[in-house]
């Protein structure tokens, strides 16, 4: 693997850090007991850096713009309509989407540890994972969406929705106007991951 | 609270403590409510002393969660634990750079 290091002083392998050692440890020990199949772990890495992440749920919400049909039955019991597509598995068990309109704006946190859709949306963000964040998105939710640089109308209320280790929540954001017309594809294209988790708002075309 | 966009894993061994959490889990050793009460108790604890920023801080606490929770359950004792540590950490001094590291037993 590259590293930065070229200090010939060493000629040893590097020694990664402390926490990295205790892994490796509880891996050891745990493969030898049968608990763990260590090319399990290799395709659970690779899943989430590679192939779960915001685009799954882009498509959700560009699908739900553009098929009322669809929007009715997402909203109805999202978590069925979401395995059909075939996003589903850990930490997906149960979604709710919850959808923006004029009068109301959702934002989604998890006030004890950081419950996320990682079917729809992959791996959280660090500052969802943060405790200001975790802190501040219930108790100062506008002051919050002001410093991702989202400010709403006065008449427009914030709902907060607290994540649990059974309950995840997706937003859909608002369609952007000037989307007539345009194709699920290039729809998904404005959904962005902080719109899907309601500290951004869907891009505007050709922003 | 903004930034750029980040890699998924900081360090890979937020990816491995990651993934041997879930696949403990689908393996049935643990539920994840039981898994998500336990990591809120550590982050709570940890977040006492300072604000976590939700990086290495965060999977500092995920690790110790899990250490806890396999010791808890019978099934890696601190000493045990400990032992192999020193073992990784003895191969990894021994080994040539370069080459692939193992445990000598």
């Amino acid at each position: 693997m590259p590293h930065d290091h070229h200090d010939h002083d060493h000629p040893h392998a590097l020694l990664p850090p402390d926490p990295a050692l205790r892994v490796r440890a509880l891996e050891t020990l745990l493969s030898r007991k049968g608990l763990v199949d260590p090319a399990a772990l290799d395709e659970i890495i690779d899943t989430y850096q590679n192939r779960i992440g915001p685009r799954n749920g882009a498509q959700v919400v560009a699908r739900a713009w553009s098929d009322p049909a669809f929007r009715a039955a997402l909203l109805d019991d999202a978590t069925a309509v979401v395995a059909d597509l075939g996003f589903f598995g850990r930490q997906g068990e149960h979604i709710v989407a919850v959808e923006n309109t004029p009068n109301r704006h959702n934002m989604v946190v998890c006030t004890l540890c950081s419950c996320y859709p990682w079917p729809l949306l992959g791996i959280p963000p660090g500052w969802y994972k943060s405790d200001a964040y975790r802190s501040r998105a219930v108790r100062e939710p506008r002051k919050v969406l002001a410093e991702f640089g989202v400010s709403l109308p006065a008449e427009t209320s914030v709902r907060v929705w607290d994540s649990t280790a059974e309950v995840r929540y997706l937003v859909i954001p608002m369609r952007p106007e000037g989307t007539e017309g345009m194709d699920e594809a290039a729809l998904a294209d404005l959904v962005t991951r902080d719109s899907m988790i309601g500290t951004g708002l869907a891009r505007e075309p050709g922003q | 609270m903004t930034g750029a966009p980040e890699p998924v894993f900081l360090e890979p061994w937020h990816g491995q403590v990651f993934a041997l959490t879930v696949h403990l889990n689908e393996t049935g050793l643990f539920d994840w409510p039981d898994w998500a009460a336990r990591f809120s108790a550590t982050l709570a604890r940890h977040g006492l002393e300072r604000d976590l920023d939700g990086g290495a801080d965060y999977f500092n606490c995920w690790l110790e969660t899990l250490e806890m929770l396999l010791n808890d359950l019978g099934q890696a004792a601190p000493e045990e634990v400990d032992r192999l540590r020193a073992a990784w950490e003895a191969a990894y001094l021994a080994t040539p750079h370069g080459d692939p590291v193992r445990l000598a037993d």
